[in-house]
């Protein structure tokens, strides 16, 4: 894999003006081997799943139900280096796809990586729901040592399917995370996603959505939480191409020790999308002297019948909060966590699954340490 | 018991409190006026530990422990609760949760065993109900979107529930009108009792008159000035504060 | 609506066209030969008989813009330009005058023909103009009464000679020569362009303003405009800008400098009404500029506002480095882009200072088939304790060939600051629209109207002379764009 990191984007480029991947350059990456796991590492949920481990599918440890193989297809065409690289080293994996009418409830998708030394790791994806469908996807990151995970999904809905996607990037400190996220969304369809970013020393999730038919809607939400030197990239490209959609997106950025957090936000409304509803907000709390928070909410619109709105707040703590909760026998330490959670509790709204939303909200109390010390 | 001792204090470099000397006794309820810029509201953010207020000399006591010392949370474990004059608004904490939190946290201090959710809901819930106020009030978040009266209510819901053993009112009459005024002042009569005190801090008269003090301090220029009883507030309803600076 | 009834009549006075500075005035003239190259420079540093640091300092502009390429990150297109196709110089045969009685009558006529009349009695009470006509200023009015208080207005040509020590320590201490590519272009070649000096503790007792015109074919105009607020001082500058109507392209890429001193103040306001070109997207002028002033002073201030309606593209971002503690950046803009206009403009707030704070408030109207982009960066630096900012941009459509973008870049390094940004996008809405008509105005003034109430903010941040002329501005501008 000596050509791997030939062709990363650099920073000349206007979409990775704030994330270097440099640091990938240090490491000389090799293909990834098949490894045993231990099954307690995987979260006690009562719902099918889907587990690789370094990219390779677990049979014993999966419970695949019928309409989830594993497959190895071709890879669609994208002009962007990080979804070209893994269409050139890419991986099997998973093919989901759910039939007409169809309530499939609720799967789990693991990724654990086991690196002794440094390995890459280029899974594709593919999740397609037909008409009505409708499925949540639990999608979870982890691992050990230093590898890059890069994988890809494609994700497309039919007329009036509905995909919950909640996402937890938990990759290991060493470990390095660039997904790529396709969705093409189809009339009346919903996308509704949440993504917790907790892992990585650098990371980006990269979603390119696609508002292809009249009345689709979608909720494209994250959480970043972020200490030590960990860098994370949040960027998303909306593409209004129907008219009547909606986009919702919301995005926290909590920020402590060096960490930097990216917000990147393009809302882009086409010619026939009239009555668009768009709206976007990336709200970072920088907890230290020394984090740093770039943002970039961005609008393109080309209809005139329509209502977009962004906006973007950056501040710290509010003290008078603080010392209210203190002031009723509160410990600060725990008034920051208080004040913390609050902050990120409204992108944890499309978070309607019990188990989905018991797990996100286990992974956050898990993060508080690393945040409040 | 509150003891304050010559208790000097300053903001930045400006002197506020000028040698304060009080004692309010177990049970009893004390009334602090005083003209605008006296040092009424800083008296209260000190004893309460709010940052930004340097103590310059003196001491304040609760039942021999040394509040200074402390931080805000471990004033209130011991007993000390404030009701704000501007009750801070917390969105995304809700109020069941912000309350539950703080009484286990008070409780957990204290050595004493924590409530669970369901025992929590059920004693607040009789407090609402004690005190008249809207069910939901439990459900939303903490002061977000409350009217002026609402928020003064929900500092007399947490007083109720933490039980203090000495309450600091800092002009909770402000911007209520009559109604909630007389709720706001039953909430703390109904705590009346030998192991409740109170430092009833305002500008008027008129909410003495619905929380009757043992006594009336008057404070102007960072000093006590003058004490007296309940009919000292009438005085100076009658009289103002013209000339107090000067005594 | 009396704003409404006289733009009505300024329209029907116009035959044939919205724009009504387009006429062309027959001066004799005299150019430097066509293109680019280092003869040129030393030929335009000679014309003005500079000393020898000021032909260095372009020389070495020159060789930096050689190395360098053309920027196309903005959200704008051209045909590639041919910098070897221009005229970078073009004065009027006459020799300069001595005094306003010695500027040639033809001259004067046609800034009479502007509004701009250079007659001291008969302009407009307290207001200065410096009179740029393609390369060279022709004339500045109340120079007299100006120095009589300290106050320096004179072209920056006359301040290299008259004031050579505040030129050289100023010049490209804000807007260094290579800091981008139309800025080593300018540096190389300015020609003319405002110099003001208001020393310290002086309040400019009068407006000062200059008016750009660019007049024949085929030039390029490279003016530099250096203010200079030393502390205590204040200043309020407006500069207006127009061109006959012609169907190539010219280019102007102007630079401005400000510097604000402890508790200094300068405002500075722009009227930007270059020829756009015509309905069909032919001609106009295309607008590089790079404007910058520093905050260098504690509680200092800089004010940009603009109204931006000309010009076939604009790529402008007025910004401020807010270095002394307690400095104030503000930004208030209004672009507006009918047919094919391109519009990328915005500001640049850096906070490097203590308690420094700024606002951005930016409306863009789109009409026809034009491109309206906001684009603009706030930076909190790690040292910048307490920086506040608060952004508004407002965005609206005006038919559905147009497009109207939304590019903020925000960027925090320090826990203590605050930074607000909001944008909406929408259209004038049907019930608005419906209302107005109801009360018996035409669909045209509703949306005057409208497009007047939403670009309030901006425009009241303008001098009144010139608030009641942008108005109109505006109305012409968007002429066609409904029905």
């Amino acid at each position: 894999m000596s050509d791997l990191l030939a062709n990363l984007p650099g920073r000349h480029l206007e979409a990775w003006h704030y994330t270097d991947l440099k640091a990938l350059k240090s490491f000389a990456f090799a293909a990834p081997a098949p490894a045993a796991i231990d099954s307690a590492l995987l979260p006690d949920l009562a719902m099918n799943r889907i587990v690789f481990v370094n990219g390779f599918l677990d049979e014993a440890l999966s419970v695949l139900p019928a309409w989830a193989r594993l497959s190895s297809h071709e890879a669609t065409k994208s002009d962007l280096p990080l979804a070209i690289l893994n269409a050139q080293h890419r991986q099997a994996g998973i093919a989901i796809d759910i039939p007409d009418d169809v309530d499939a409830g609720a799967i789990l998708l693991i990724s654990i990586s086991q690196a002794g030394a440094p390995i890459a790791l280029f899974p594709r994806h593919r999740i397609s729901l037909g008409r009505n469908a409708k499925l949540t996807l639990i999608d979870i990151a982890q691992g050990e040592g230093v590898y890059w995970h890069n994988p890809v999904s494609e994700i497309s809905l039919a007329d009036a399917a509905q995909l919950s996607h909640y996402r937890l990037q938990d990759e290991a400190e060493a470990a390095f995370h660039t997904a790529t996220i396709f969705a093409d969304i189809a009339a009346s369809a919903a996308y509704e996603s949440f993504s917790l970013v907790l892992g990585g020393q650098l990371s980006r999730a990269e979603f390119h959505a696609r508002l292809g038919g009249a009345g689709a809607d979608i909720h494209l939400n994250a959480a970043q939480l972020l200490a030590g030197t960990q860098h994370a990239d949040f960027t998303s490209v909306v593409s209004h191409d129907a008219p009547h959609c909606a986009s919702r997106q919301t995005v926290k950025s909590v920020l402590a020790g060096h960490s930097r957090g990216v917000f990147q936000g393009r809302i882009e409304v086409a010619r026939a999308a009239q009555k668009t509803d768009g709206y976007q907000m990336n709200q970072a709390l920088l907890l230290s002297p020394h984090a740093e928070i770039d943002s970039k909410p961005e609008l393109e619109i080309f209809a005139d019948d329509v209502k977009c709105s962004h906006g973007a707040t950056i501040g710290a703590l509010d003290p008078e909060q603080i010392f209210y909760l203190r002031s009723r026998g509160i410990p600060e330490p725990e008034a920051r966590a208080m004040l913390i959670r609050a902050f990120i509790d409204e992108a944890l709204a499309p978070v309607t699954h019990d188990q989905a939303r018991a797990l996100l909200e286990r992974a956050i109390e898990g993060a508080w340490s690393k945040l409040v010390s | 018991m509150l003891e304050i001792k010559n208790l000097s204090a300053r903001i930045d470099d400006k002197e506020i409190l000028r040698g304060i000397d009080l004692v309010v006794p177990q049970g009893e309820i004390h009334a602090i006026m005083g003209p605008n810029g006296a040092g009424k509201s800083t008296l209260s953010y000190v004893l309460s530990g709010r940052d930004g207020y340097e103590v310059t000399g003196g001491t304040a006591t609760l039942n021999g422990v040394d509040l200074l010392a402390m931080a805000p949370e471990e004033r209130a474990a011991a007993g000390v609760f404030l009701a704000f004059q501007y009750p801070v608004e917390l969105p995304g904490v809700g109020n069941a949760n912000f309350i539950r939190t703080a009484l286990n946290a008070i409780l957990r201090a204290r050595g004493e065993p924590e409530l669970d959710a369901v025992a929590f809901l059920k004693r607040a819930r009789a407090e609402i109900k004690r005190l008249a106020m809207p069910e939901d009030m439990l459900k939303r978040n903490v002061n977000v979107g409350f009217s002026g009266g609402e928020k003064k209510r929900n500092e007399v819901l947490q007083m109720a529930l933490l039980r203090p053993r000495i309450a600091i009112l800092d002009e909770t009459d402000s911007g209520l009108d009559i109604d909630a005024l007389k709720i706001v002042a039953d909430g703390v009569n109904a705590l009346r009792g030998p192991d409740f005190s109170a430092l009833v801090i305002t500008h008027y008269q008129r909410l003495l008159d619905h929380i009757v003090p043992d006594y009336v301090h008057v404070l102007a220029n960072g000093r006590i000035v003058r004490s007296g009883g309940p009919e000292l507030a009438h005085e100076l309803e009658a009289h103002g504060y013209a000339g107090l600076e000067a005594a | 609506m009396p704003a409404i009834a006289e733009t009505l009549d300024t329209v029907q006075q116009i035959t044939g066209s919205t724009y009504k500075y387009g006429f062309e005035t027959d001066i004799e003239m005299e150019f430097a030969p066509r293109g680019l190259n280092e003869a040129i420079v030393r030929l335009i540093s000679e014309k003005k008989g500079e000393p020898e640091w000021l032909l260095a300092w372009r020389l070495k502009s020159f060789a930096a813009w050689q190395k360098m390429e053309e920027p196309n990150w903005a959200r704008v297109k051209h045909p590639p330009i041919d910098y070897n196709d221009l005229y970078y110089y073009a004065a009027p045969k006459r020799p300069a005058p001595k005094s306003l009685a010695d500027v040639d009558p033809d001259l004067l006529a046609m800034y009479e023909k502007l509004g701009i009349p250079l007659n001291e009695r008969a302009s407009l009470a307290g207001v200065a103009v410096d009179a740029v006509f393609d390369s060279v200023s022709v004339a500045t009015t109340f120079r007299e009464s100006l120095s009589k208080v300290g106050v320096i207005f004179c072209s920056i040509s006359e301040a290299v000679r008259e004031h050579p020590e505040l030129v050289r320590k100023y010049l490209g201490s804000v807007v260094p020569a290579g800091d981008n590519y139309f800025t080593a272009l300018n540096s190389a070649v300015f020609s003319d362009g405002s110099f003001v000096f208001i020393p310290r503790g002086v309040r400019c007792p009068m407006e000062l303003s200059t008016y750009f015109r660019i007049n024949a074919r085929n030039t390029g105009q490279f003016e530099r405009t250096l203010i200079i607020a030393e502390e205590g001082a204040s200043v309020s500058y407006l500069e207006g800008c127009t061109a006959p109507m012609r169907d190539e392209n010219q280019l102007h890429a102007a630079v401005v400098e400000l510097v604000a001193l402890d508790e200094a103040k300068i405002k500075y306001s722009t009227v930007q009404n270059w020829y756009p070109g015509d309905a069909q997207g032919r001609g106009g002028i295309y607008n590089f500029v790079t404007k910058r002033g520093a905050c260098r002073g504690a509680n200092s201030k800089i004010s940009w506002t603009q109204v931006e309606t000309g010009s076939a593209i604009t790529w402008k971002y007025p910004s401020c480095i807010l270095q002394g503690e307690g400095s104030v950046g503000e930004f208030y803009s209004v672009a507006v882009t009918n047919n094919h206009q391109q519009a990328d403009t915005g500001t640049k707030m850096i906070h490097l200072g203590a308690n420094t704070s700024s606002t951005i408030i930016a409306k863009g109207i789109s009409a026809g088939q034009s491109n309206n982009t906001y684009r603009g960066l706030v930076r909190i630096m790690p040292n910048a304790r307490n920086a506040r900012n608060f952004t508004q941009c407002d965005s609206l459509l005006i038919g559905d060939r147009c497009g109207a973008h939304t590019v903020p870049y925000i960027e925090c390094r320090n826990p203590t600051g605050k930074v607000e940004h909001e944008a909406t996008t929408s259209k004038i809405a049907d019930d608005q629209l419906f209302y107005c008509r109801s009360r018996g105005l035409s669909e045209e003034d509703s949306v005057g109207l409208i497009v007047n109430g939403f670009c309030k903010d901006v425009l009241k941040e303008l001098p009144m002379e010139f608030a009641v002329e942008a108005q109109k501005l505006l109305a012409v501008s968007l002429e066609g764009s409904v029905g």
